[in-house]
Formats: C-alpha cells, sequence, structure tokens
C-alpha cells in the first residue's frame, strides 16, 4: 500500500489516539492499517475460512476429547447457519458464517500428547493458513500450542486447561482460556469442604506430575490449609500411568483421612478404582476437585456417592441458564442420545466468543480481534454473563461446585450431580497481581 | 514399605506374564509378531464387560472374553493372517499394526471413546491385611487367576498333542511338515489360543484399569519387553520375565516414580546385550 494521504491520516489519527489512551503508538497503527501478521490476510482471502481443531481422541485424556469435538462440530454448525445459541448473541444474530465467510475446519488427533498436538497446531497454520486454532485437553498439550499460536501470531482458544500456568506463567497473549483454573476450583470449593467435612482434615493428594498437576494441588493445599486441614503427603505419579498400585500403597498405609484426587481423564478412573481396591475410599473421604468428563461412568455411582468435586459446566445447568438449557437441546438433536459434558461447553464457548469479537472487530486481523476481546465486554452464554480479563486472558466466570449422587437419587444414566453451588467470578478470581502472567506483544 | 513393592512387583508382573504369554505363544510358533495383541486385550475387556453388565457375573464376563477373543482369532487367522506367515516380518507388523486400529477403531464406532464401567466383581472388592500392611483381595485373586491360567495352559502345551505339535514347531516347523502333521490347522488354533490368552487378560485387568478402546496401546508395548526379556518363544520365559519386568516397575517407582518404565527398557537393552535370546530363550532361534 503506497503512502497516500487517507493512510497518513489514519496513522497519525491512531498514533494520537494511542498516545491519549497510553497505548504504545505503534500497535494501534498497525491495528488501524491491519498490516499482515501470522495467517492474516492469507488465510482470509476466500469466500470461506479454516480453523483448526485439536481433540485427543486417543490417549489418557480422549474420552473428553471425544466430547470436545462433539461441542466443535455443533459450534460449527451453528456459525455456519445462523442457528442455536450462536444465534442468540447479539453481534451473530440474523448472520451466517463469521463475517459473512463460511467456517471450514479439521480435526486433528493430539493423542494426549504435547509433540504431537504441536505437531498438528504448526500444520493447521502453515498448511491450511488457520486464521484461529482451538482445542487440546491437557494443560501440558495446550501449553505447547500456546507457544507455537504466540510464535506464529495465530489466535488460540484453548480446550480444556486447568493449571494455573495456562494464564499465569505461560500466559500468552494469543492464547485464551475459559475452563476455570486452579485457584478457581480450589477457592470455589474451599468453604463448601470447610462447611461439610469441617476444619480438622488429614489430607494426601495423589498427583499427575505436569503442570495442571501440580498447579491444582498447590492451589488446594493453599486454600485447605488456610482452612486448618493438614496436608499428609502429595503423592506424585508420572503422566499417564496404568498401575497405580505403588503409589496407593504408600497412601493406603497413610493415617490420612481425605484423599483428594488430582488424577484426570482415564487416568483419574483407573487411580480411583484401585484406590477403591486398596479399601483407601472406605477409610478416607474422596475429593476429586476438577472432575473429568467421563469420571463418573468410568468408576461408577458406588464410588460417586458424596464425592464433592466442580463441574466447569454441568448440563442441569439447564434450569438455571436459558442459553444451556438451548444448548443441551440442540446438542442432543445433533447427537441423538448423548449428552454434553464440560469438554463440549468448552468448545462452543469459544468458538462463540472468538466469533463474536471478530464480527464486532469487524476484520480478522489478529491483534485488533485480541483487543476486542481483552476490551472485556460481557458475553451472556451458557453460564450467563461472561467475560476475559485483559491482564491475564482468564475468561472471568462463574464456577459450579457438585457433589455425586448416590445410585437411587440418579434419574437416568447421565443424573451423576446435583450442584451444590455456582460460586460467583468474584469470590474465586485470583487478584491479577497474584498471577505471574507477563503478557508478551500483540506482534 | 520395600516388601509392599515386592507384593505389587508380583501382582502386577503376574498380569504382564498372562499377557505375554498370548504374545510368545504365537511368535513362538508361527514366528509371527502380532501387533494387534493389545487390541485383542482390549476386545476381551469390552465382551467381558458388555456381559459382566448385562449378567452382573463378573465369571460370565471371563468366560465370554475367552471365548469371543478365541473366535476372533480363528476367524482373523483364516481371512488374514493365514496369507502372510510367508511374508517378511516388515510386512506382518504392518497387517497386524493395522489390523489393530482396525479393531479399536470399531470399538470406538459401536460404544464411542467414553470410559466405560468395570467395577471390581463382589468377592474381589476390600482389601486384606497381610501383616501390617492393607492390600487390594483382587490384586492377590488376579495372582491366583493368573496361576490356574499358566497352569492350564502348561496341561494344553505339555500334555496334549496339540501342545507336543506346538512345541514341536516352535523347535522346528519344517520338520514338523515334514512329518505330515496339518499344521495349518494347528496354526489357526494356536493364533486363537493366543488371543483368548489376551482376551482374557484384558477382562481379568478391566477392573483395575480404565476401559477405553485404547487402553491396550501400553499393554502391547510392555508384552513385547517382557517378551525379549524373558526369551522369545518360552513359555517360562514369558512368566520370568512377567515377574521380572513387575519388580523392576514396581520397586523403581517407590524410589523414583519417572524411571519406573524407563527402567524397564533399560533391563530389555541389558538383556539384549548380555543374552540376546533372553533369559530363558534358546540360543540360535530368532
Amino acid at each position: 500500500m503506497p503512502l497516500n494521504r487517507e493512510r497518513f491520516l489514519k496513522t497519525a489519527a491512531g498514533a494520537a489516539a494511542g498516545v491519549a489512551a497510553g497505548v504504545k503508538a505503534p500497535h494501534i497503527a498497525f491495528g488501524a492499517d491491519y498490516s499482515p501478521i501470522g495467517t492474516f490476510p492469507a488465510g482470509t482471502r476466500g469466500d470461506s475460512i479454516f480453523v483448526g481443531l485439536m481433540c485427543p481422541l486417543t490417549g489418557s485424556y480422549s474420552a473428553d476429547g471425544e466430547d470436545l469435538r462433539r461441542g466443535y462440530e455443533l459450534a460449527i454448525r451453528d456459525l455456519n447457519n445462523g442457528t442455536g445459541v450462536m444465534a442468540k448473541i447479539p453481534s451473530l444474530a440474523g448472520k451466517k458464517g463469521v463475517l459473512g465467510k463460511r467456517v471450514e475446519y479439521k480435526i486433528a488427533d493430539s493423542e494426549t500428547n504435547p509433540n504431537t498436538a504441536v505437531q498438528h497446531a504448526t500444520e493447521f497454520i502453515t498448511q491450511n493458513k488457520a486464521i484461529m486454532i482451538s482445542g487440546g485437553v491437557a494443560s501440558s498439550e495446550v501449553i505447547a500450542m500456546a507457544k507455537v499460536a504466540q510464535q506464529q501470531k495465530v489466535i488460540f482458544m484453548t480446550g480444556a486447561s486447568g493449571s494455573n500456568d495456562t494464564t499465569g506463567k505461560d500466559c500468552q497473549r494469543y492464547s485464551f482460556r475459559s475452563q476455570c483454573d486452579a485457584y478457581m476450583v480450589a477457592a470455589a470449593m474451599a468453604p463448601i469442604l470447610a462447611r461439610v467435612l469441617g476444619t480438622k482434615r488429614r489430607a494426601i493428594y495423589l498427583t499427575p506430575d505436569y503442570s495442571y498437576g501440580h498447579s491444582l494441588t498447590g492451589s488446594m493445599r493453599q486454600f485447605t490449609e488456610k482452612l486448618g486441614w493438614t496436608t499428609v503427603a502429595d503423592v506424585v505419579a508420572p503422566f499417564p500411568t496404568t498401575d497405580y498400585s505403588s503409589y496407593l500403597t504408600n497412601i493406603a498405609n497413610s493415617n490420612a483421612d481425605t484423599f483428594i484426587n488430582i488424577e484426570f481423564g482415564n487416568d483419574g478412573v483407573a487411580s480411583t478404582k484401585q484406590a477403591a481396591q486398596f479399601g483407601i475410599l472406605k477409610k478416607m473421604k474422596l475429593i476429586v476437585p476438577n472432575v473429568s468428563t467421563y469420571f463418573p461412568d468410568g468408576v461408577g455411582p458406588d464410588i460417586m456417592a458424596g464425592v464433592y468435586g466442580t463441574q466447569e459446566w454441568y448440563y442441569s445447568l439447564a434450569d438455571r441458564y436459558p442459553l444451556s438449557k438451548l444448548f443441551l437441546t440442540d446438542f442432543q438433536k445433533m447427537f441423538p442420545g448423548v449428552i454434553p459434558r464440560w469438554t463440549a461447553h468448552i468448545a462452543y464457548t469459544q468458538l462463540a466468543i472468538w466469533a463474536d469479537a471478530v464480527t464486532r472487530a469487524k476484520t480478522f486481523h489478529p491483534p485488533t480481534v485480541i483487543r476486542t476481546i481483552e476490551a472485556g465486554k460481557p458475553i451472556n452464554l451458557m453460564l450467563g454473563s461472561v467475560h476475559y480479563r485483559a491482564g491475564d486472558h482468564q475468561l472471568v466466570r462463574p464456577v459450579p461446585v457438585v457433589v455425586g449422587k448416590s445410585r437411587n437419587e440418579m434419574q437416568n444414566k447421565d443424573d451423576w450431580f446435583r450442584v451444590v453451588d455456582i460460586v460467583p467470578a468474584d469470590k474465586v478470581m485470583q487478584p491479577l497481581a497474584e498471577t505471574s502472567c507477563k503478557m508478551p506483544s500483540y506482534t | 514399605m520395600i516388601e509392599a513393592q515386592l507384593l505389587n512387583g508380583v501382582a502386577l508382573g503376574s498380569i504382564l506374564a498372562l499377557v505375554a504369554l498370548g504374545l510368545t505363544i504365537i511368535f513362538g510358533l508361527l514366528g509371527f509378531v502380532n501387533f494387534a495383541h493389545g487390541a485383542l486385550f482390549m476386545i476381551g475387556a469390552y465382551a467381558g464387560w458388555v456381559v459382566y453388565t448385562q449378567t452382573n457375573s463378573f465369571l460370565l464376563g471371563i468366560a465370554t472374553a475367552i471365548v469371543f477373543t478365541f473366535v476372533v482369532g480363528l476367524v482373523i487367522e483364516r481371512v488374514l493372517i493365514r496369507f502372510y506367515y510367508k511374508r517378511p516380518p516388515e510386512d506382518q507388523i504392518l497387517v497386524t499394526f493395522g489390523l489393530g486400529i482396525v479393531l479399536v477403531e470399531s470399538v470406538r464406532g459401536i460404544f464411542g471413546g467414553k470410559t466405560q464401567l468395570v467395577s471390581t466383581p463382589n468377592w474381589g472388592a476390600g482389601a486384606v491385611q497381610i501383616l501390617d500392611l492393607i492390600y487390594p483381595a483382587y490384586r492377590l485373586q488376579v495372582v491366583g487367576i493368573v496361576a490356574l491360567t499358566l497352569l492350564v495352559m502348561w496341561l494344553i502345551l505339555f500334555k496334549t498333542r496339540i501342545g507336543l505339535i506346538v512345541r514341536a514347531g516352535i523347535d522346528d516347523a519344517l520338520i514338523v511338515n515334514i512329518l505330515g502333521i496339518n499344521v495349518n490347522r494347528t496354526f489357526m488354533l494356536v493364533f486363537a489360543l493366543g488371543a483368548a490368552v489376551a482376551g482374557l487378560s484384558g477382562i481379568i485387568d478391566a477392573p483395575i484399569l480404565a476401559v477405553y478402546p485404547d487402553m491396550g496401546t501400553g499393554v502391547l508395548v510392555q508384552s513385547f519387553v517382557v517378551v525379549v526379556i524373558g526369551g522369545v518363544g518360552s513359555f517360562w520365559g514369558a512368566i520370568l520375565g512377567g515377574l521380572v519386568a513387575g519388580e523392576i516397575v514396581s520397586i523403581t517407582t517407590a524410589f523414583a516414580p519417572d524411571f519406573g518404565q524407563v527402567m524397564l527398557y533399560v533391563a530389555m537393552a541389558l538383556v539384549l546385550i548380555m543374552r540376546p535370546q533372553g533369559l530363558l530363550g534358546v540360543e540360535g532361534r530368532t
């Protein structure tokens, strides 16, 4: 683009506005004339755009990955047809596609493995010119993909990731995380645990040895020790593990009265079943702070009854939030006989927030879209009004705390939980100053 | 706590031995590398789960797993495997690897990728006190079930006519052919027997593991390691290899959790260097 009068004025005006707002001037200047960055504008020239979706369809977290995939499929159908929850978002109402462009997508299997996830993410960006990527279930996958996104300047809406690091020390300008982080989970659970179990418990942890595990154990210890609980031990197992007997032997022969299992996905299922065989669940109260999507199905109602935990989203919230109800209804129409779990909710939420931001920004230009999300305009979705916090890219959102129903209380095969409380965002968010997020640049 | 880890090693090792036995029987006699072994393990778990859930009888589940994977083994051998006996090992690896994918994805297609519930059978629930140690009853029973299975397999392989042919085949397939024995039918039975042992270990392991379509992936790798350590094609080698592997994983895990699996491969590498035929393998056989 030659330097003509119009561009000069635009740039000058942008710079002036930038200085006035106390923002670095060059950023505004780039934003205003949408200079090429990442896959922009190469990936937006046709009448369709491409988004790359990553779901662990094999490996330890494959059940969660399959649910994630269904959420994406529903979200993209709704975006392209202008239907469902997407049509209830003011900016998207009455529109098909995103900025009039049809959304094409591919789903890659990350195998619950960061290396595979990075490889596929890179292919999406370099070969398919993906304008946005999304997905992953393990925090290890998500943090690795976020690094690629930052490096390649392509927006990454994370899948499931519960580690504080994702929006803490590993936060990225190009990455946004909607799931509650470990801090939020612990903050939401602590008062309820104190009420139900008292303030004199001796807790023992089983922790998967990577970012998510240490993060959640750390936050749970921080909050429960403040209540007066003592931590007997933190038993760390490699990720993934299939046989937990060596670790459970130590737990079974400890003097703890509360077993806090941080393991997730199929590792969570295997470790809990084995813990039951060791007699641990008879003498200790089981707490699963972050209950993975198909964990209850894998361990069964006898183990689930009375177990406290959180669900990022749960289908019975349809009774409280109209858009949850619509989401549930549409999902069941698309996938008969299947009830969405919380990773499907993450998939849909993340695509909705991105499509809304692009539409309001009137461009796919990544820094502009990021600034639109960072502006923090609330959006009404399946958990009511939510918005992203600019400082660390964590979604400001409530945390549903749940307790497992007994076999007799279950009304149907998916009716695993009673929602104890929906703890509002202002009670659970970690103060920004306490996060170790140093946000990298837009360019 | 060391005695607890030794006990863990025996429990873990006995399962590994059983899985490896299926592999070593097929490999030993047919000289056939079966990369679908992990998938057959998974099929056994699923077949057993279906019947166990319907009837609430784990024993019926076990029986179903054995019969179903035996039949699956027969079918696979007739329509696919037998055409590959004379092909190079890389072809066998590729075809069984592909077969494994087909089996896993078929199960995923039918039941979905979600984790399925296989609870501990009533008679295996609860823990027992051994001296000052708390230990799951089911894991001790598994050691018993494995011992019983190994005894049955030993009787079949060492005390029957089929076993005679099998063992003769392990020693020298050519001579058995020359003697005019219908090796074809024996091969078919051997393959199905190996598959049935994989299926049995699948359902036995199901109350301990998470039951999902990829559950056999790790098992396949471990059983290959066990076979290499114990000696390819050796009955007692599979058992010794399983126990050695179980103890290595358990004891290492007690001191350095991250190195439990690594030490398994270190042990395998050491065996390959010091005694390439495996602990109980016969020199000269590959």
